[in-house]
């Protein structure tokens, strides 16, 4: 993502209009998971209409002593879309870590930019009357709460709150951020499967060496480049590709989707016949709650933690996992993660094999990992 | 023998089909009334093919009154929604996201409760009787006389929607409608309160016009059992139509594609159906149409229900053609075709002068477009053709060869090849391939809903998901030796506990014309 920073607009504050783009580019950020930003968005807009826009703020501004807390949901998604969150269950999560820990927090911030914890935070933020940190602790999106860059710089997801919308808050202590996944995912279960947590409590300067820059603004541009390309009659895949500074990897036809239960993750395998200049290329699509592996004729192209992406052949606009389906015209794009994913304490959290896949990581590019 | 009814915006158009053949087939002008429309296309089939009131099965109608009428904002009863889930849900009231004129429209209140459910069965809080009454009272002096209502989950329990009708209907008295989320849509709560709120809001209309479609086939001396088609391209009887309008949305454009299958032998293929004002594209396959995932918008309101997967362009028989013919549509003439289009004395150059100037058709007083240049007829045809060709183009699946079906009263502005494409198939009696749509129509059931599935249980789960959804269609008047399942999915949820998945499974069966005669 660092190749085209320069052509981002740099967010000062969030408002009604921002958020619509901005949860359109997080779909894309999502590659597949992460949950469907349509309820995020709502939330975020009902939230800045009744408090006001959200004051965004640079990373490299944040002040070393900022305390800085990470709001986001978690559950299932599926379960968002029908029990939907109410706005103050997020501020309610904050308060009660922050009230717990007898700190006063400065700054929100975005934990996941992919799906629908882009928007939460804002939500957080405008409640709560604090600004909201451009950036976010992975550049994509993950499913476990270890699976950050935070994790990897030793910091801590717990104290970690975890709230539901009846009222019901509690603060978990862990002795490392697998077990705050663990613990917060049980309970999660018996508030009904949709929560809204506060996690990594960070100061500004924890914040500034772990987290990845200006991913709010790239999810607002990412968002209103899809949609500029498509009113210009542009190509917007190829408009997506640039901006992450990725590559069209194929085009092609859902031939054959299969998806299995294996332990409580949906496991998915997607066939890719190619059309066009791609005719007589085959792609293999593999997904759990995001895309996490993609090969072509037999070899792999890209895994986790590069972004696998799948557009809509015309729109541009993002398939999420449980939207493929048999027929759907796509183009998978590939781009790369924040570099700082690419060590081998890294792949261990989020590589292919963490996933269950038996092989090396493999870059965005088709390359495989310098050693 | 059955008769086929299709009321669209521009024209009425009955078939008497004996089987799967065509007896008789005519097309009228719809009448503002509707009612005279429908009596003057019987009288058409008589004349055409005497038929004996014995000799009538059933009677099929297919109608677009109902999404026009959302889509015009016209004729929407007052209407109140009221959603049982609080303290979740609290931020998004019914009627978020909705464009304002149409929630002004219909005087849209929302009404935020206790209630509703978790995904695994147990309440959120317990129902309030005394909160309800409340906004009886608010509902009773707003004048709504509408009620939609919906729970978190219910799409899993319904009991909630239930009790909270009894203690709404008991204030509200018996003249106020209930429409119930859990009857009407699947999970997702937005979308399915939404398609409950159409509903809600379309009730006295229904009511209306279904009696006013009785009316006409009685008042033609027919005592038949009348049915209305649904969005699948299956049947509901006339009271179930009473209650679920929002039922009807999608069926004209599955009628024409199913009439398409019948007529043309194919049962997989693309089917354009070019009206008055719109071509809609749509691909069949064994039969059915195929159906859109995920979110359908109507009129700017997101629903959930299942609809078949159209791509509509606006380009049909009355499109305005401006520009020498560069630019075709969207703007149509509609049913004032007969008194504005050129070859009918009219001022207004349409699509359909163009195809009657270029030979393609004989409707009205060629003499009256022949002084239309050469150029511009051929400009409009090539503009129809390859937009037309684009859309189907899009909605192709594979790389398997799929003929194209054109039916519809505007297909005679389709060339005879599309390119890239080939062959354009044209079935006899193709201009009333709708109203055969809905005089072939069967009877379904089906079920969507979110099922924890246990280590070796699973098949388990899966035929009796599949047993429910014959149960349905065999209540909904199938011939129990007919039905089969014609639509079988799961799919796993993800971070969920205990295997959950969601199983779709719809079965759909001939109509048992004699249990259900009523």
């Amino acid at each position: 993502m660092t190749a085209s920073t320069a052509v981002i607009r740099q967010l000062t504050k969030i408002d009604e209009a921002q958020i619509r783009d901005l949860a359109r580019g997080a779909a894309i950020l999502g590659t597949g998971g992460g949950g469907d930003p349509y309820v995020g968005r709502l939330l975020a807009e009902a939230a800045v209409r009744e408090h006001g826009p959200v004051d965004v703020v640079p990373l490299v501004d944040v002040p070393d002593d900022a305390v800085v807390v990470s709001a986001a949901m978690m559950g299932a998604p599926t379960v968002m879309v029908e029990k939907l969150p109410t706005g103050a269950q997020f501020a309610q999560a904050v308060r009660a870590l922050t009230d717990r820990l007898g700190i006063l927090p400065t700054h929100i911030a975005c934990i996941e930019a992919g799906g629908v914890n882009s928007t939460t935070p804002i939500v957080a933020a405008a409640e709560l009357g604090l600004p909201l940190i451009d950036g976010d602790g992975m550049g994509r999106a993950f499913p476990e709460v270890q699976m950050v860059l935070p994790t990897l710089y030793g910091h801590a997801a717990a104290p970690m709150s975890v709230a539901d919308e009846k009222g019901n808050s509690l603060v978990l202590d862990t002795i490392d951020n697998r077990w705050a996944e663990r613990l917060a995912r049980t309970a999660t279960v018996e508030m009904g499967c949709s929560v809204s947590t506060a996690q990594y409590v960070l100061s500004g300067r924890q914040l500034k060496e772990s987290f990845v820059p200006g991913t709010l603004s790239l999810c607002v541009e990412l968002g209103q480049t899809l949609v500029q390309a498509r009113a210009a009659n542009a190509d917007p895949v190829a408009a997506v590709a640039e901006l992450l500074a990725g590559r069209i990897l194929l085009e092609g036809k859902v031939t054959d989707i299969e998806r299995r239960t294996h332990t409580g993750f949906a496991r998915g395998v997607a066939h890719i016949a190619g059309t066009g200049t791609d005719e007589a290329r085959c792609a293999v699509l593999r997904f759990q709650n995001e895309h996490l592996m993609v090969e072509v004729d037999g070899k792999i192209e890209t895994t986790s933690p590069d972004l696998i992406i799948v557009l809509d052949a015309e729109t541009g606009e993002p398939i999420t996992t449980e939207g493929l389906r048999y027929g759907a015209r796509v183009r998978v794009v590939t781009a790369p993660a924040d570099p700082r994913w690419h060590s081998e304490a890294a792949h261990r959290l989020a590589g292919p094999a963490y996933f269950g896949y038996d092989t090396c990581p493999v870059l965005f590019d088709g390359t495989p990992v310098p050693a | 023998m059955r008769i086929g009814i299709d009321v669209g915006g521009t024209n009425t158009d009955a078939v008497l089909m004996d089987g799967n053949t065509v007896a008789a087939a005519v097309k009228r002008s719809t009448s503002p009334d509707v009612t005279s429309g429908i009596i003057e296309a019987l009288a058409g089939l008589q004349e055409q093919r005497a038929f004996h009131d014995d000799d009538i099965e059933a009677v099929m109608i297919g109608t677009t009154h109902f999404i026009n009428a959302l889509i015009e904002a016209r004729r929407l009863a007052p209407t109140a929604a009221v959603r049982l889930g609080l303290p979740a849900t609290a931020s998004l009231p019914p009627f978020v996201d909705w464009p304002a004129p149409l929630v002004q429209a219909m005087r849209g209140r929302p009404y935020l409760a206790h209630g509703g459910h978790e995904f695994d069965g147990r309440e959120i809080s317990p129902l309030d009787p005394d909160e309800l009454k409340r906004h009886a009272a608010d509902i009773a002096s707003s004048g709504a006389r509408s009620v939609a209502i919906s729970s978190v989950f219910s799409p899993i329990n319904s009991e909630l929607e239930l009790q909270a009708q009894e203690v709404l209907q008991a204030e509200l008295g018996p003249d106020v409608a209930f429409s119930l989320s859990h009857e009407i849509g699947r999970i997702g709560l937005l979308e399915r309160e939404n398609a409950t709120i159409i509903n809600a809001a379309l009730r006295e209309l229904a009511t209306t016009i279904v009696d006013g479609l009785a009316s006409s086939v009685a008042g033609s001396g027919l005592t038949a059992p009348l049915f209305l088609s649904q969005n699948d391209g299956t049947l509901m009887d006339v009271e179930y139509a009473r209650r679920y309008p929002v039922a009807t949305f999608a069926s004209g454009p599955t009628n024409s594609m199913r009439g398409a299958a019948v007529l043309s032998g194919l049962d997989t293929c693309a089917v354009v159906d070019v009206g008055g004002t719109t071509s809609d594209v749509g691909v069949l396959t064994q039969g059915f149409p195929r159906e859109a995932t995920g979110e359908v918008t109507v009129s700017g309101v997101r629903t959930n229900f299942r609809m078949p997967d159209v791509l509509s362009i606006g380009i049909g028989g009355g499109s305005l053609i401006r520009e020498n013919g560069a630019l075709v549509g969207p703007d149509s003439v509609g049913y004032r075709l007969t008194t504005e289009a050129l070859v009918f004395g009219g001022s207004t150059l349409t699509a359909t002068d163009v195809a009657v100037a270029a030979g393609r058709a004989d409707i009205g007083d060629a003499g009256l477009v022949k002084h239309l240049p050469k150029a511009t007829i051929d400009r409009a045809l090539e503009e129809i053709a390859a937009r037309v060709a684009d859309v189907v183009e899009r909605m192709r699946t594979s790389a398997a060869p799929l003929p194209v079906v054109a039916v519809g009263g505007g297909s005679v502005l389709l060339p005879d090849e599309l390119e890239g494409l080939g062959k354009v198939h044209r079935p006899e009696n193709f201009a009333v391939a709708n109203a055969i749509g809905a005089a072939i129509a069967q009877v379904s059931g089906e079920i969507d809903k979110v099922y924890a599935i246990s280590e070796g249980r699973r098949s388990t789960v899966v035929d009796e998901a599949r047993q429910e959804a014959v149960d349905r269609a065999i209540a909904a008047g199938a011939d129990p030796s007919s039905v089969e399942i014609v639509d079988f999915d799961e799919v796993p949820i993800p971070y969920l506990p205990g295997n959950a998945t969601r199983i779709r499974a719809k079965a759909v069966g001939d109509l048992a014309l004699t249990a259900v005669v009523k």
